[in-house]
């Protein structure tokens, strides 16, 4: 089972709410080992697909698997190996962190001698060793995240499904659990499957992003690769603002190393380069005796594909 | 099989830990004693005048102010079934731990299951245990053990109890299954208890002497068909069921002639209870179940219809985390 390539296979699933199509067609193949975003507005249907995943909803046609087990016909088995952490992540209040991990465990199926030394694992990967013996009413919203994820590593999850991970939390609380993602990754090859909006964050870790829009989805691929396809195939794109144009400025911005295309918008231009040129651009701006009054440079932003496919919605 | 009971023993310690379970046990050991106090002296002082299932009468006996512990009973099973139910599913959805727990290796009808029977429980300790107080406090007092009959009679109470409770805990889990908000499904589950306990009596007297009027000097005709209808009506309300189970059960001295509408003979329930009206032999046990056996197996169908159909929408339902 283990040298199963793609963990999650998902073969032309859709899924139909009250005769409203919700998922359409959605075919994806998501390796093992991958970081894997799934981004899309409210009511794209990424909590659906997640749902299917689960087993915890049926498909109206189509079929998905996790590391072989088909979610509709072998929901135990694929939750198993599935640890899911919802976007509003509840724990049994009067309980400590404890027994909290003990009654997941124990619904795991997870040895009742091996469970103590489990949960001390666990709660030491997310730093919350010492809060083991606290009710969970006294956790912060942090926290309780990362007692979700400590939770999840319970059963040694193939895959990790995080359904708004980072929602409402602060920046330093929400980087603390990226790396953590990305420290599983790498130390216990899990593959993760993050639906976010943060699309910040989520460029921060993910090696591939699928981009749904009401139940399709319209694309997917690397940040780096839709950024290509998408802003005409440079890997960054420099905006600059000069005081002044001259003639001849366009042509010798387009003969600098590397640039592929050159756009002119008044005083501003918007280049895309396979390279960092910004040095190479202010050297000629100088050396043409114009003033150079802003400088950005955007490297495959998330953000703006994102935008790209959604100005409209 | 291990997610049941997991699920189950992780239920029952959150009821036993709860301070509603507290206060419930506490109510129904005050009403339980006090009433028991009561029916204590009055069977001192009639202890010549009864001879037969003298033990029975701890749990049948009123007094002046005070009702007898079936009432009390009658009164706080809905109660005790309520509170245990109302919030079994929709306060897991809205803390965020229903698609958590459901995301774990097991099936989904594990949660519900466990739950139920993990309120089932509880309520059959209550009402054991204090049927059981009683028992003992009662055989302390008068000095007379229960006979085998007596024993019989009062596990079929406890057994009667518990399904009564049964159906207003499924009935409870229903509403929670069905409304997003734990007070939406306190609300109705109450609203729906005081319609079945209270006015229900009330509008099957007032059709009943619609449709059958009882004239200043009734006839035997008259009476009976007027409480035929009304019976009839009441019937409807699981507590009429239970209420009729009972007393058939625990007053073979005269109980039965409260169901089987003998109008003209027995006015009410109280004329009993007070001793005015006794025949002379006594249902034995099996004559009381047969008696009673309509009422049972509607008492029993209703909570599995309520639960079933909790069972089928809960199986059937959306599970999102928020």
């Amino acid at each position: 089972m283990n040298d199963i390539k793609d963990l999650i296979i998902s073969k032309n699933l859709s899924k139909k709410y009250n005769g409203q199509l919700v998922v359409d067609n959605f075919s994806i193949s998501i390796k093992n080992g991958e970081i894997f975003g799934l981004l899309g507005p409210n009511g794209a249907g990424k909590s659906t697909i997640i749902l299917m995943i689960l087993g915890l909803t049926e498909p109206t046609s189509g079929s998905i698997s996790v590391g072989g087990f088909n979610s509709t016909r072998q929901p135990l088995k694929v939750k198993r190996i599935t640890g899911y952490l919802p976007e509003k992540v509840g724990f049994y209040e009067d309980m400590t962190a404890m027994e909290n991990l003990s009654y997941t465990a124990e619904l795991n199926n997870i040895p009742y001698r091996e469970i103590p030394s489990k949960i001390d694992e666990v709660l030491d990967t997310v730093s919350l060793s010492k809060n083991k013996k606290q009710q969970v009413r006294t956790f912060s919203k942090g926290m309780k995240q990362r007692l979700g994820i400590a939770d999840v590593l319970i059963k040694d999850p193939r895959l990790i499904i995080f359904d708004e991970l980072t929602e409402g939390l602060d920046v330093k609380v929400a980087n603390q659990i990226l790396q953590t993602i990305l420290d599983l990754n790498a130390s216990k090859n899990i593959t993760f499957l993050l639906s976010s909006h943060q699309l910040n964050l989520v460029q921060k870790v993910c090696s591939r992003v699928g981009i749904l829009s009401s139940g399709k989805l319209i694309n997917q691929g690397s940040v780096e690769s839709l950024g290509r396809e998408l802003f005409g195939g440079g890997k960054y794109r420099i905006e600059i603002e000069l005081e002044k144009i001259t003639g001849k400025i366009a042509d010798k911005l387009k003969k600098l190393d590397k640039v592929i295309s050159v756009n002119k918008t008044g005083k501003k231009f918007t280049i895309v380069c396979d390279k960092d040129i910004r040095q190479g651009i202010s050297r000629l701006v100088s050396n043409e005796g114009i003033l150079l009054t802003r400088m950005d440079m955007k490297k495959d932003a998330l953000e703006e594909i994102y935008l790209k496919y959604f100005k409209e919605e | 099989m291990r997610s049941v009971l997991t699920i189950y023993r992780k239920e029952l310690c959150d009821h036993f830990s709860s301070n509603k379970f507290l206060i419930l046990l506490s109510l129904i050991y005050i009403a339980g004693l006090s009433s028991t106090y009561v029916s204590l002296t009055n069977i001192r002082q009639a202890a010549s005048s009864l001879d037969e299932h003298v033990f029975l009468y701890l749990f049948t006996t009123k007094g002046d102010i005070l009702p007898s512990f079936i009432t009390f009973i009658r009164f706080f099973i809905p109660i005790i079934g309520i509170i245990f139910g109302f919030d079994a599913i929709n306060s897991e959805k809205t803390s965020g731990n229903l698609s958590r727990v459901l995301s774990q290796p097991i099936y989904r009808d594990s949660l519900i299951n466990s739950k139920f029977l993990a309120g089932i429980t509880t309520l059959g300790i209550i009402i054991a245990s204090i049927v059981f107080i009683i028992s003992g406090v009662g055989l302390f007092s008068i000095g007379v053990p229960p006979t085998s009959e007596e024993i019989l009679r009062i596990s079929f109470f406890i057994f009667i109890c518990i399904f009564y409770g049964g159906f207003w805990m499924g009935l409870s889990i229903l509403f929670s299954v069905i409304m997003e908000k734990t007070a939406a499904s306190i609300l109705i589950t109450t609203a729906i208890w005081i319609f079945l306990m209270f006015f229900l009596p009330i509008i099957a007297d007032a059709i009943a002497n619609a449709m059958a009027p009882v004239s200043d000097n009734p006839t035997f005709t008259e009476l009976a068909r007027n409480y035929s209808i009304s019976s009839s009506i009441s019937r409807i309300s699981p507590a009429t069921l239970f209420s009729e189970s009972i007393i058939v059960l625990l007053m073979p001295i005269g109980g039965n002639l409260i169901i089987n509408n003998k109008a003209g003979l027995v006015q009410s329930y109280e004329m009993l209870q007070s001793g005015e009206m006794q025949l002379n032999h006594p249902l034995s046990l099996g004559q009381s179940l047969v008696q009673v056996w309509p009422q049972l197996v509607a008492i029993i169908a209703l909570a599995i219809v309520c639960f079933a159909v909790s069972y089928i929408i809960f199986m059937r339902q959306e599970i999102r985390s928020t």
